[in-house]
């Protein structure tokens, strides 16, 4: 595929998600790079917060409802809604019309909203059909498949795809690559013994894959990992986001 | 079997801190996963399969009245007496009332998951009735004090062969032994008597088959054939939930059950057994019962956890879950671990005994994934966190929280002046390291890791000073 104009393919809804608002902005900054370069217009609805999913998980119903309301009305407008997360995609596409099995009008919304919703990867490779990446990595990396984006949207061989795309990049297996890093939202917090036991096997399998950098999709899992990573006293593996990676260099602030 | 899950914390420390018990959950790990990968390539249309085993069973569940009648009716034409019980108590004074009618002493039994609902070895113990474990995983546990199963189809899987060793060892009075052939064959010497001189047998019950009142059961060592068939008295005790139309069915069940469970393409004994022993035939009991248990199943018919009657006890969700595989089966507290046990426990026991259980999953939803008759496990995980909250079960801190959250995240102003003031919280916490050990907002996450120390300035605050500068 040649090169597409810049914003020749029509506006995209990118929703940041609240974390990545918060913890690490270079994320969403990565994000809009690679929408750009893909051709689209990449609008930010400056009202977003969150999608709902801590209420959605923690059994709090109407918190889940409500916040699901104000992105739909934000986002309905757009053909298509980017996420840089598995997680708040697969919310917004796999939980969203079902919170409103009682509202017709509501559940007609959140459908539609769902069937144009794709994590940024999925977008990237399925939707955008894009061969060429901005990025210039060079190193051996190894990719973490994160629960949400691989068993809710099959995330799976679009990142890796992408990667392809990068001469400087040599992809390494991970052993256990689908198995969940312990994260669970809240769980980590709930748990803190069982999520830690289970992020420290995934740091194992991470360390023996050869790769100094592991590479995912959900800031969530990523902070559970480098987290883990730290405290084990590894200041050496690094963990970064899939949209980091893809784009490369983001311009100064 | 007396609930524990209430306990769940204090017992999931002491499992992490086991190492011994680590070292076998490790070693086990990932097997029945791997095989059950490898066996599914032997099915043309996995897919298509379960999509079948999914309706077969949804749709027994949409008139388990009209089905179980059938069943029943076929069953007793067969000259077995068919039993029902509310409840795991009534359960076991029917099968206790069987055992004095038959004059029994002794019982053998095969593996059964209701019998442990019921606490069946234990009431028979006191009314003066000998049950003998016959299923090796059972025995085992049976001989060391009666520990509880920890997986519901590999009960001894938390345990290593050295440690089976020394308690062989230590009860048979006998040479330690290493190897498990040798161990398999003690056990084999120590049971072979017990199933000549038992005068009844009870089994549990994969599949109940409507159209020809037969029961179904799938087994690997060949015990389940020798409680059915030798002792004068067979009794099969399973939940209501178990009955399927037809044998064509079962045929269809039968091609995902094993594979799910063990990776085994058919299991190495299949029996299927109508009625007690009629003229002519070779061998078989003289009496047959069934004894048919609700225990909290006919609830959850028409409600939002219906599906979870459909389970067919496979094992492939706890074979897969990350926290299962963590702490091992016993620190559920009830019969059931794993996912189907997080869901099941809470239902039938009740939500207040059984808090933690549908809180300590990272709804990963692998057990979904793998579950060979699509039952949404992380979503009922979700109801059952939405009936707590319903119930007032959740920390009033937690609930307030939520209900913050979303209030703020509903007003965009607020809600950006709320995540500048986190910022600078936690980059006052991080004191210019990149990140922070201790914080007292969420210690659980500070206690097994780091928390990174966020950016200067949040992404809506850096993207709106570029749209002023117009980049």
């Amino acid at each position: 595929m040649s090169k597409p104009p810049p914003g020749s393919r029509g506006e995209v809804g990118l929703f940041v998600t609240c974390l990545v608002d918060l913890m690490r902005p270079s994320i969403a900054f990565a994000a809009l790079k690679l929408v750009e370069a893909a051709g689209y217009t990449p609008v930010v609805p400056d009202t977003q917060t969150c999608c709902g999913q801590p209420g959605h998980n923690s059994g709090d119903a109407r918190s889940a409802r409500e916040l699901a309301q104000k992105l739909i009305a934000e986002f309905e407008r757009f053909p298509c809604i980017v996420a840089p997360s598995g997680s708040c995609a697969g919310m917004i596409r796999t939980h969203y019309p079902h919170l409103f099995n009682d509202d017709d009008a509501w559940r007609t919304r959140a459908e539609a909203l769902a069937a144009k919703t794709f994590e940024l990867t999925q977008f990237l490779a399925d939707v955008a059909g894009v061969t060429e990446v901005p990025g210039d990595f060079v190193g051996a990396v190894t990719y973490h498949d994160s629960c949400a984006g691989l068993r809710e949207l099959g995330v799976k061989r679009q990142p890796r795809a992408l990667l392809d795309r990068m001469p400087g990049v040599e992809q390494r297996p991970l052993n256990e690559c689908e198995e969940c890093c312990g994260f669970g939202g809240l769980f980590s917090v709930k748990y803190p013994d069982i999520s830690g036991a289970i992020a420290q096997r995934k740091c194992d399998n991470i360390r023996a894959s050869g790769a100094s950098t592991v590479a995912l999709g959900d800031l969530g899992c990523m902070m559970n990992i480098e987290g883990r990573l730290r405290r084990i006293g590894d200041e050496d593996t690094q963990v970064i986001h899939i949209a980091e990676l893809l784009a490369g260099r983001l311009d100064p602030d | 079997m007396e609930i524990r899950s209430m306990h769940f914390v204090s017992r999931v420390r002491q499992r992490l801190d086991d190492t011994e018990l680590q070292r076998n959950l490790q070693r086990t790990r990932g097997r029945n996963a791997a095989a059950r990968l490898a066996s599914l390539s032997s099915l043309d249309d996995f897919d298509a399969v379960r999509e079948r085993a999914t309706e077969i069973r949804a749709s027994v569940l949409r008139d388990l009245d009209v089905w179980l009648e059938r069943f029943e009716a076929q069953a007793t034409r067969r000259g077995a007496t068919v039993l029902w019980a509310r409840d795991g108590d009534e359960a076991c004074r029917l099968v206790i009332d069987i055992a004095r009618r038959h004059d029994v002493k002794t019982v053998v039994k095969a593996k059964s998951m209701v019998s442990e609902e019921a606490g069946l070895n234990a009431a028979l113990e006191a009314a003066g009735i000998r049950p003998v474990e016959t299923d090796l995983g059972e025995y085992i546990l049976q001989i060391n004090d009666n520990e509880p199963p920890s997986h519901i189809i590999m009960p001894v899987i938390h345990k290593s062969k050295e440690q089976v060793s020394e308690l062989f060892a230590r009860v048979h009075g006998t040479a330690a032994k290493t190897d498990i052939v040798e161990l398999t064959r003690e056990a084999r010497e120590k049971l072979r008597p017990e199933f000549l001189g038992a005068e009844m047998g009870i089994s549990g019950g994969n599949f109940l088959i409507a159209e020809t009142g037969s029961v179904a059961i799938v087994t690997n060592e060949g015990n389940g054939r020798m409680c059915t068939t030798m002792p004068r008295v067979h009794v099969a005790l399973t939940g209501i939930e178990k009955v399927i139309p037809t044998l064509d069915d079962l045929a269809t069940l039968l091609r995902i059950l094993p594979r799910s469970a063990t990776g085994q393409a058919i299991s190495n004994y299949v029996s299927l057994l109508t009625g007690p022993k009629h003229e002519g035939d070779a061998d078989g009991p003289a009496h047959m019962y069934f004894v048919l248990v609700d225990g909290g199943r006919a609830d959850l018919i028409g409600g939002d956890f219906e599906p979870m009657l459909r389970c067919i006890r496979c094992g492939a969700c706890m074979n897969h879950c990350p926290v299962y595989q963590t702490i091992g089966g016993h620190s559920y507290g009830w019969v059931y671990p794993g996912p189907m046990g997080s869901v099941l426990t809470p239902l039938y026991q009740g939500l207040e005994k059984a808090k933690d259980l549908p809180q300590a999953a990272t709804l990963c939803n692998q057990c979904g994934v793998v579950c060979p008759v699509s039952i949404p496990l992380p979503d009922l995980m979700r109801k059952l966190r939405e009936k707590q909250v319903d119930a007032g079960l959740r920390p009033w801190s937690e609930r307030l929280s939520m209900r913050l959250w979303a209030w703020v995240a509903q007003r965009p102003k607020l809600y950006a002046r709320g995540v500048r003031l986190a910022v600078r919280y936690l980059r006052w916490l991080a004191d210019g390291r990149d990140r922070i050990q201790a914080m007292g907002v969420a210690p659980g996450w500070t206690a097994e890791r780091d928390f990174p120390a966020p950016a200067a300035q949040s992404f809506r605050d850096q993207y709106a000073a570029r749209r002023r500068a117009g980049r």
